[in-house]
């Protein structure tokens, strides 16, 4: 019975990584782009949550919604006028660039927020469970889940059933027949952007709910979630789901066997799939 | 007054320069053909009047505006439509997909739309939900000319649309020329194949190496004349 409520409790943890990774395999899957600075910006997102809910005395599940429209604005100001001005042919300079904006991140958050780890307030939600037949689930595991699945439904839709989305689909497969379209390929890149980091702001709150946050811990998150998105087959959200579930059902599984193991078992969880499969489990078509 | 006009329009390829100072006119419902052979700069001349290459804002005018220098998109907004060479259908949009992305930056309601498109080519729509990579060539063909036409544009050009096309694929896609000049559209048709041109043009363009070697209207011109203009004269 331990097992199989180890593997659930996986399965829940999973949605956590996957959102982390759903707007870092959005921005891949549209710009070719590997925001390195992605881990970080979660972080900074746990932070603005965490000033609106000090500052305003808001719970943190409303303060979310005051900081995703604040960090779609973040996201769409740093790719029109920064992250648009390295994409190219070479993978290079945005490496380069995100990279550095990573470390200035940090820096910034460090410098504003002090080295203090922090949390976001809970309340008897975060702490309440539910019992489905002999085993209990926490409302939060399960509220993270569920937002995992809404934000790849919702993405999915945004994909194959707007305008927009047609208009990404568009300018992924080429930005010059694109603007022939009438498209601005800056500006649908720099929408797919603010979009992610408002993906970003909702694993933020879970972040922020779930543990302590520090200004130091955004490139272990940038770790899961590209080893999620890369389990799932680039560009794929589902897969992303998938390679998220993966990792976390690997982590409590190997925390179950020995609490050392549980970061060690994830990583060891996605070399096996990368041998078995090198281009994830569900690689687009055309990569 | 022309509709569009490209005057001493030139274009480089980094050190190499494609374009030396050409000068077309397109009359509002007027249909021109540019013939040429390859690297003629038929192709450098589409994608500088789109907005794919920029140039000199006065290189280009339409409808009373230099356009020389405007982006693709805000071009294509304005009413110039292109179907490019090499059709360029987008590989993750079906079909339907594939044509309504036609209408993103430009909605303006007039004769094309889903339902007149699919009755000028009507095998699209017994294909709307495939792949529009998975399509035969010619209905490739049919894909790129619906897209451009959905925004209902005063200018349309067309870029080398018989390329690699078997000639019985290519008389059914030209079948289609007509109907699209009469619903009110200006064209520009860039060819190789020269009887096709002259068939659906008013007045032809002939280029070489980069400049415009000939012009008239198909009556007005022998066939000597165009061999000279289209090859160079000696060949």
């Amino acid at each position: 019975m331990i097992w199989i409520d180890t593997i659930i409790q996986g399965i829940l943890l999973g949605g956590l990584y996957a959102l982390f990774a759903s707007g870092l395999s959005l921005v891949f899957g549209i710009m070719r782009l590997v925001n390195l600075a992605h881990g970080d910006l979660i972080v900074m997102g746990a932070y603005l949550i965490l000033v609106l809910v000090s500052l305003l005395g808001l719970s943190p599940f409303i303060a979310v919604f005051i900081a995703m429209p604040a960090m779609f604005g973040v996201g769409w100001v740093l790719q029109r006028y920064l992250l648009n001005r390295t994409l190219g042919d070479d993978i290079l300079p945005p490496l380069l660039v995100t990279f550095g904006l990573s470390i200035a991140l940090q820096n910034a958050l460090l410098e504003g927020f002090s080295a203090d780890s922090q949390r976001l307030p809970t309340n008897a939600l975060t702490t309440a469970s539910v019992d489905v037949g002999p085993i209990t689930l926490g409302v939060m595991p399960l509220l993270t889940f569920a937002s995992a699945v809404l934000v790849i439904v919702g993405l999915n839709q945004l994909f194959y059933r707007t305008e927009l989305g047609r208009a990404f689909r568009a300018t992924s497969d080429d930005a010059t027949t694109a603007s022939l379209m009438g498209i601005k390929p800056a500006n649908i890149f720099a929408t797919a952007t603010g979009i992610a980091l408002v993906i970003v702001t909702i694993a933020a709150l879970y972040l922020g709910l779930r543990a302590n946050f520090d200004p130091n811990i955004g490139p272990a998150r940038l770790i899961y979630a590209f080893e999620a998105v890369i389990i799932g087959g680039l560009g794929s959200l589902w897969g992303t789901l998938l390679g998220g579930i993966i990792i976390g059902v690997a982590q409590t599984l190997g925390a179950a066997i020995n609490p050392e193991w549980q970061i060690l078992a994830g990583h060891i969880a996605f070399l096996i799939v990368l041998l078995v499969r090198p281009r994830g489990l569900f690689p687009r078509a055309n990569d | 007054m022309a509709l569009l006009q490209t005057q001493n329009l030139v274009a480089h390829y980094g050190d190499f320069q494609a374009l030396f100072g050409v000068d077309i006119e397109l009359g509002d419902a007027e249909t021109i053909a540019i013939i040429g052979a390859n690297g003629a700069g038929k192709t450098t001349l589409m994608r500088s009047i789109c907005g794919v290459l920029r140039n000199d804002a006065a290189a280009v005018t339409y409808d009373g505006t230099a356009i020389g220098a405007k982006p693709a998109d805000e071009i294509m907004s304005k009413g110039v439509a292109m179907v490019p060479e090499g059709r360029k259908l987008f590989p993750s949009l079906s079909v339907e997909e594939n044509l309504l992305i036609g209408t993103y930056g430009r909605k303006v309601s007039g004769h094309w739309n889903l339902k007149t498109v699919y009755e000028l080519f009507p095998i699209l729509a017994e294909r709307r939900n495939n792949p529009g990579t998975a399509l035969s060539g010619g209905q490739q063909q049919m894909v790129a000319i619906g897209r451009a036409l959905m925004s209902n544009p005063r200018v349309l050009l067309c870029d080398e649309i018989s390329l690699g096309l078997a000639p019985v694929v290519i008389k059914d896609i030209y079948k289609a020329i007509p109907q699209i000049k009469a619903a009110g559209a200006s064209l520009i048709v860039v060819e190789q194949d020269i009887a096709q041109a002259m068939a659906v043009a008013d007045r032809v363009y002939c280029m070489m190496e980069g400049r415009v070697t000939l012009s008239g209207t198909p009556e007005s011109l022998s066939r000597d004349k165009i061999h000279n203009a289209y090859f160079g004269a000696g060949h």
